[in-house]
This record gives structure tokens, C-alpha cells and sequence, in this order.
């Protein structure tokens, strides 16, 4: 069963839309017991960092996902789900879980924040591992202000331009993180999707 | 880079598509989900549903229609029509639309737009800004379908509302809409100079080199058509292959 974690904040329907289409089960859930027994942990995500913030520590998830990260749970955090894991964020100038060394930044070199739309990713030999079924540098769709950057460069599975360049794939263990929407990127993305579920169900 | 989008539109009215010209002399375009998924398939990169009657008929917008394309499509799209408040804007968002746009109810009351963009983010708040030319380089800003001039300059619109939150315009010019005689590109090159979000041009779209021109003059981030598609004048694949041959970069792998 996948978990996806409802902490309040963004679209977790179009997520549950796309696994439904895929054809795996799952719960939208922010019960941590129904969490901690899932095969795989999805963290969606749209709206501020400090907002989500906010709600994982009011609902008490933030300890429960830290505990399952470093067991090496499979997890797959989408856009804010990926910036909030972590140490700060920019955005709202805010302590995130701290699970990744680095931090989230603004965008600062294009006139037109957000970054909205579809944009390549170019992905790494570390990326290839569910990368099946799609080019390695095709389009997803992106809307984000603020992007991550890793202390840690080897865990960037997969980059992205938009005046500079950024991480918008991190693979780490069994972590998946991606800046753009899988769940919104068409047939690539479902691709991606399908790759990550399958390797873990 | 990030590539020009292009979008489908789908004005509905008692959840049939519709196509009128200049905002007005509709006609039947088919059925919504329908088009959405064809859409989708010919590798549009995003879709507009306008409910194009709510806010005159003063009811909500069509919920049904928008939950059954979420679970077809596989791109994002956006609902408006009649939007007037948080809670609106909620049902949409909880029924599967990625993006919601607000008009008549943002130029009544733009405290709107900071709500919707303080609960749910900038990026699920849309301005449809419908803009008509009253003199020489200025535009007015008309709601209620295009029905009333609201008396506000559509430039000095477009910076307010991003000012207090919205992370995307449509712009609509009712001079070109239906017209097929090309987009607005006076029009959309200032307010995409005057703002720090992208803009989506819409509004008079008919040949391909229109395309054309309302990226590389108009400076628009994305493009909308409706007509054009839905009756299979041109598809989203041609305008693709066009833009890729004169050198636009655009999402074209399917």
C-alpha cells in the first residue's frame, strides 16, 4: 500500500488521480500508524514551505516522516514535498526537517517567478533506475518559486535550467524527490511513477 | 529552458463547450471530458475550462465536469467561471482542477485574489483579465463576460493583482477573440513587459505564423486557442512542429 501524506496543503487529489490510474493501492492518510506500515510514502505538495511546515509539526508527521526516512522506507517527495526535507527554506525563512544537508533558494536570475510549465530534465546515470520507457531528458511540468540545493552534489539525479541550473531529481537510497509534477507530466510522467512503484511493490 | 505552452480552451455553458466570436453568437463544440482527453493526447501542455455564463446566471461552476476530466487527463488545467470566493475556489481545487482563475469577482473585490493566493499559493491563482482597446495603446479592463467596462486600465490591473498574489494572466483581448486574424500583440507584449509572471495570450489565434508572433513579439509564455481545435483547423501537433522549425523551443516528444 502507498501512503500519501495528507498534511494539509496542496492537491493531493491529482496524486491519488494518477496512482488510481496506475493501478496501485493506496491511502490518502495522516495517521502515522497507517504510515508507518505503508510500502512506500508519498509527501505531495503545493503552497509555502512555512505553511507546510507548520502543519506536518501541528499533526505531528514531522517526527513520523524523519523516522521513516532514516529507516530507509521508500519515499517519494513531489515539489514542497521535496523542499521541505531539507535543512532551510528561503521561503518564509524557515527550518525544514533537515533530512537532506542544503538548503532551498529563490530563484534569482529570470524575471518571471514562478517557473511555470514544462522544462526539461536532464537525468544522471543515477537517475537511469526508473527512468525506463521515457528520453533522459525530457519535459515535466514545473511550478516553483524556490528550488533545492544539495550539499551533497552526488545525490542529484537530474537537473534542470531555468537561468541557472538546479537539482530536480535527488535520488538517495530508496528516496525519490522530484522539483517538477510527475503526477501532472503527462505520459512521462506516469512512466516515472510506474518505474518508482514497481521497483518497491 | 522552459518552453512556450500551448493551450486549449474550453468555454462551456450548462456543460457543453461552446464557441462564440467576439463574446458573443455561440455555438456547440461538443462535450468537455471528451475534448480534454483528445487534447491531452495531441500533446497540449495544459487546459483552460471557462464556465462562461456562471457569473451572469449567478450559479456556481459545473463541479461534475471538472471532476470527471481530473480523472482522464494527465496535464494540469484550470477552471474559472462565477468564482467569488475562498470557498469557490476550494471546491474547485478538492475536485481535481491544478489552477483556478477569477475575473468579474476579482475586479469586484480584490481582497479575493490575496485570500485565494494566501490559503492556496500564487500558483492555483490565475487573473483571466478580458481587456478591450478604448483609445490609442489603452485597454480597459471588462467583466461579466465581457458584458461591462469596469472602468479600470488593464495594465495597472495586471500589476495589482500580481502585487497582491496572483501567479499567472490570462489575457483575453475581446477586440481579436473569434476573429482568427491573429492574437493581440501590442497588447500582450506590455503587460508581459509590465509583470513578473507569465502571461497566456488569448484571443484571435487562426494561422500558424500567429503563433509565431505572439512568442517572439508578443513576449507571451503560453498561447490559448479554442475554435481552432475544437473544429479541427489545426492541431496542437502542427502548431508544435511549426514553432520547433522557426526555432521556439515547445514541448513536442509525443
Amino acid at each position: 500500500m502507498i501512503a500519501v501524506v495528507d498534511y494539509g496543503i496542496g492537491n493531493i487529489g491529482s496524486v491519488a488521480n494518477t496512482i488510481n490510474k496506475l493501478g496501485f493501492k493506496f491511502r490518502i492518510t495522516g495517521d502515522p500508524e497507517i504510515i508507518g506500515k505503508s510500502k512506500i510514502i508519498i509527501l505531495p505538495g503545493v503552497g509555502s514551505a512555512a505553511a507546510g511546515m507548520a502543519n506536518l509539526k501541528k499533526l505531528n508527521l514531522a517526527e513520523t516522516i524523519t523516522d521513516q526516512l532514516r529507516n530507509r522506507k521508500p519515499f517519494l517527495g513531489i515539489c514542497l514535498g521535496m523542499q521541505l526535507l531539507f535543512d532551510y527554506s528561503e521561503e518564509g525563512k524557515v527550518e525544514c526537517l533537515g533530512f537532506i544537508k542544503g538548503k532551498v533558494l529563490k530563484f534569482k536570475k529570470m524575471k518571471k517567478v514562478p517557473h511555470i510549465g514544462w522544462n526539461r530534465v536532464s537525468f544522471k546515470s543515477n537517475g537511469f533506475k526508473y527512468s525506463q520507457g521515457f528520453k533522459a531528458n525530457s519535459y515535466f511540468y514545473f511550478v516553483n518559486s524556490y528550488y533545492c540545493e544539495p550539499a551533497d552534489k552526488s545525490i542529484v539525479a537530474g537537473t534542470t535550467d531555468y537561468g541557472e541550473s538546479f537539482a530536480s531529481v535527488i535520488i538517495r537510497n530508496n528516496l525519490l524527490a522530484t522539483q517538477f509534477h510527475p503526477e501532472k507530466s503527462g505520459i512521462t510522467g506516469l512512466y516515472l511513477l510506474n518505474n518508482f512503484f514497481k521497483h518497491y511493490l | 529552458m522552459i518552453t512556450k505552452r500551448i493551450i486549449p480552451c474550453l468555454d462551456m455553458t450548462e456543460g457543453k463547450v461552446v464557441k462564440g466570436i467576439k463574446f458573443e453568437a455561440f455555438r456547440d463544440a461538443g462535450d468537455p471530458v471528451e475534448l480534454a482527453e483528445i487534447y491531452d493526447k495531441q500533446g497540449a501542455d495544459e487546459l483552460v475550462f471557462l464556465d462562461i455564463t456562471a457569473t451572469v446566471d449567478n450559479r456556481p461552476i459545473l463541479l461534475d465536469v471538472v471532476k470527471r476530466t481530473a480523472v482522464k487527463v494527465t496535464i494540469p488545467f484550470s477552471v474559472g467561471g462565477g468564482v467569488r470566493s475562498v470557498d469557490d475556489m476550494r471546491q474547485i481545487l478538492i475536485n481535481g482542477a491544478d489552477k483556478v482563475s477569477v475575473n468579474t469577482g476579482s475586479v469586484r473585490n480584490p481582497e479575493l485574489i490575496k485570500k485565494c493566493a494566501n490559503t492556496f499559493g500564487s500558483q492555483c491563482v490565475v487573473l483571466s483579465l478580458d481587456a478591450k482597446k478604448v483609445r490609442p495603446k489603452i485597454w480597459n479592463v471588462f467583466i461579466d463576460g465581457g458584458r461591462t467596462d469596469a472602468g479600470l486600465n488593464a495594465i495597472e490591473w495586471a500589476k495589482e493583482a500580481v502585487r497582491i498574489g496572483c501567479g499567472e494572466i490570462l489575457l483575453t483581448s475581446i477586440d481579436q477573440d473569434g476573429t482568427k486574424t491573429g492574437f493581440d500583440v501590442e497588447l500582450t507584449k506590455i503587460i508581459s513587459e509590465a509583470v513578473s509572471v507569465p502571461v497566456i495570450a488569448s484571443g484571435g489565434g487562426g494561422k500558424l505564423s500567429d503563433f509565431y508572433d505572439i512568442f517572439s513579439k508578443g513576449k507571451a509564455d503560453a498561447a490559448l486557442a479554442a475554435s481552432l481545435f475544437h473544429f479541427n483547423e489545426l492541431t496542437v501537433l502542427q502548431i508544435k512542429d511549426y514553432l520547433e522549425k522557426k526555432g521556439i523551443e515547445v514541448r513536442n516528444e509525443t
